[in-house]
């Protein structure tokens, strides 16, 4: 007798903002008004839209909710579903507008995405194994073990175009037909889950939501490799995804989906978890084998590759999870299907995490090819307070920015390698007008010398070099050759690290050179910050003839360090103030008094203020 | 847990599915019941339970029965709105559980509308 289903979606962030607390309370009304037999909840997996969160979509009407306090549930309740009547004042509201959107189908951030590896999110519980079925889930596996070879699979998976997801984009099916070829009958399948880029959390937000559809994958492709045992390895910052994957296993297993004689076929295959301890360096590969292994994860040369010489000697495949999700849907809908997505080199589509100066936070799916303007602004809706887009992050920090002039350019492998980047996992972190390239560079190489294994001179000596100058640079001690020599060294760096962290972690600063070396020009020169955002080279100043003397700076001020009387000019007493930022913060945008200089002018601060 | 054969999976997942197709979306109708103060207190509540067991009993999954607000006209409560795809929406009035059931098998499910008691096609605009 169910007329609705409420998707409380309850992946991390929601669960962080109180998704649980907000399923209580629905649970409680329900009772309340009566609705219990009409009523069902289902916590789902991730819904992409984090920036709403906690969030919950009603169906079959359609209609998304976001941003719910518990104290609303009971209104909610009422009007919706026992009245009918959807109520305005919880739907999403595009930025800058009034009006807002109550179907979801109409939402910008979810119209121009394309779901093929998501397409259970939100619509399953994860923690149910019936719901991943109903929704053609284990038909590849079917499919597979009744009517195709171990050949074929490869050969479909091959035609689909189907490239690694982790970021360097290898043929998946070239991989696997590299392992089946090896002669030693004991071959392992390892789903790489060791995300570590900051702002990044695909492959997370996959298990959290649909951990059903890897395994099927993983399946599929051990089935083709001829592995005889599978591992995921996922990082134990990930919690609720393990607690999801284990339960998604067992329920596997029971079913006789997993363990021997998988859905009575002579096919035998089970999966086992590994917790990676959050070292950035185990997403590498043969670090991962290592870890697996129990030994110090630090990674060693290829060849020979992981395909010949794996986990404890054995022939091994690694992929992305995001890659293994995708098998299943080559399997049913087949190569030519799939392969009509993309691009010309670049097939499917490609999950990104949108984050950073971005009205629309979230996850987000869509096909390669796809233009950043596209992203940025139709999915994303833009930056916050109409400020001027400046570039963004792809590849989390072995990738590089891509400025605001190839805003246009269709993303994918290639183009992004093109234009100084990397596709990475999918980490896409937006910046404004407001952000330092110089900084941005600084914090990246931040982390890839924390997360430096070592075994190199050139990665872990020279990224500390690369910390140094930057350092340097934001701090307006910049020198002549400075940037000559962040250039000399990265390229170094490039040729002589070991690993993809080495080889890769000089790509934020050689991007910004490329883009905005006049920035880095300013700083070294000026000792200017153009972003107004290096703290050393900036100074907060109060205008004199727009400041009213309202006085609301200097109560905020948390260090007093604003004089004068009310009605009067207030000043700045500059050896005093920690350029946290409140005056500009809470000056009145009518007055606009408060203002951030940087170079000369902030030099010549003392004749200003006279 | 009894390990499935492949036989076993697919039968399970028909019932699976059936068990899931109010989140799937797709609809070729549905059956609006008026769920305003007049109307729960003219025995909405009873017609909306008619509806969904007949729904229920019948196994059907391509209509969904869902309620809205007062209608505008409280004497003929309890009220109900059919709207099949591609016709136009029917309102009908002075239901009882009876009449709901002669309806749902009538017009949702043969598609002929149950003139006796229809009282307007069309549906009141709003947002």
């Amino acid at each position: 007798m169910r007329r609705i289903e409420l998707m409380v979606c309850a992946g991390t962030g929601c669960v962080a903002s109180g998704a649980y607390n907000i399923k209580e309370a629905l649970e409680r009304e329900i009772e309340k008004q009566g609705l219990k037999d009409e009523v069902s909840i289902v916590t789902t997996g991730c819904n992409g839209f984090c920036g709403q969160g906690p969030l919950l979509v009603v169906m079959p009407d359609k209609i998304f909710y976001g941003w719910l306090k518990v104290e609303d549930i009971p209104f909610l309740v009422e009007e919706h579903l026992l009245k009918g009547r959807p109520v305005p004042k919880f739907m999403f509201v595009p930025p800058e507008k009034k009006e807002p959107i109550p179907l979801i189908p109409d939402i910008p951030f979810f119209k121009k995405q394309m779901l093929v590896v998501l397409r259970n999110k939100g619509i399953i519980d994860p923690e149910n194994i019936w719901d991943y079925i109903a929704r053609d889930g284990y038909t590849a596996i079917e499919k597979v073990l009744t009517k195709m070879r171990p050949e074929e699979v490869m050969e479909e998976v091959t035609k689909a175009g189907l490239r690694g997801r982790g970021g360097a984009g290898f043929p998946t099916g070239i991989k696997w037909k590299a392992c089946r070829e090896e002669q030693n009958p004991v071959k392992y399948l390892i789903g790489n889950c060791d995300e570590g880029d900051p702002g990044a959390y695909m492959d997370r937000s996959l298990l959290e939501s649909d951990p059903h559809s890897l395994i099927e994958g993983v399946l599929i492709a051990a089935y083709a490799i001829g592995a005889t045992k599978g591992f995921l390895y996922i990082r134990t910052e990930y919690p609720l995804a393990i607690k999801r994957m284990q339960i998604a296993l067992s329920q596997a297993r029971d079913h006789g989906l997993l363990g021997e004689g998988i859905l009575g076929s002579n096919f035998s295959f089970d999966i086992e978890i590994r917790e990676g301890s959050g070292a950035f360096v185990c997403g590498e590969e043969t670090s991962l084998i290592h870890s697996i292994e129990g030994e110090s994860p630090e990674p060693r040369q290829r060849p020979p590759f992981p395909a010949q010489v794996g986990l404890w000697g054995c022939p091994t495949v690694i992929n992305n999870v995001e890659t293994l999700a995708n098998v299943p849907v080559i399997i049913n809908r087949g190569a030519e299907w799939y392969s009509e997505i993309g691009t010309k080199n670049s097939k499917g589509t490609k999950i990104f995490s949108l984050v950073g100066k971005i009205n629309n936070t979230g996850l987000i799916e869509v096909p390669m090819g796809i233009t950043l303007r596209e992203i940025i602004y139709d999915i994303g809706e833009g930056i916050p307070g109409n400020k001027k887009f400046k570039a963004v992050q792809t590849g989390g920090p072995s990738g590089g920015c891509i400025p605001n002039s190839l805003i246009d350019l269709p993303i994918d492998y290639d183009s992004l390698k093109e234009a100084g980047s990397i596709m990475g996992s999918g980490g896409m972190i937006v910046m404004d007008e407001d952000t330092c390239m110089v900084d941005v560079a600084k914090f990246f190489i931040q982390f890839t010398n924390d997360e430096s294994c070592g075994k190199c001179t050139t990665c872990r000596d020279g990224s500390e070099a690369l910390l140094e100058v930057l350092t340097r640079i934001t701090k307006g001690d910049g020198r002549e050759g400075d940037i000559e020599f962040l250039e000399e060294l990265s390229l170094a760096i490039k040729d002589a690290s070991m690993c993809g962290l080495g080889t890769t972690l000089p790509n934020p600063v050689l991007s910004t050179l490329q883009y905005f070396k006049d920035e880095y020009i300013a700083h070294i020169k000026e000792k200017r910050c153009p972003a107004l955002a290096c703290k050393d080279l900036i100074k907060y100043y109060i205008q004199t003839d727009k400041c009213v003397g309202c006085r609301l700076c200097l109560k905020n001020c948390p260090v007093g360090a604003i004089a004068g009387l009310a009605k009067h000019p207030h000043i700045i007493d500059q050896a005093k103030c920690t350029k946290c930022g409140t005056c500009l913060d809470v000056c009145p945008p009518k007055i606009s008094a408060v203002v951030k200089i940087s170079g000369e002018e902030a030099r010549n601060l003392k004749s200003l203020e006279k | 847990m009894p390990k499935l054969t492949i036989e076993e999976l697919r039968k399970g997942r028909e019932e699976a599915r059936s068990k899931i197709h109010l989140r799937e979306g797709e609809f070729r109708g549905k059956i609006i019941v008026h769920m305003g103060t007049c109307g729960i207190a003219a025995g909405a509540r009873e017609i909306l339970s008619a509806f969904l067991n007949e729904k229920e009993n019948r196994k059907i999954t391509d209509v969904f029965i869902t309620t809205s607000g007062c209608a505008g006209l409280c004497s003929k409560e309890p009220m109900a709105t059919v709207e099949l795809r591609d016709a136009a929406p029917v309102k009908y009035g002075d239901l009882t559980a009876e009449k709901a059931v002669r309806i749902f098998k009538e017009h949702v499910l043969d598609g002929k509308i149950v003139q006796e008691f229809a009282i307007g096609l069309g549906s009141e605009r709003g947002g």
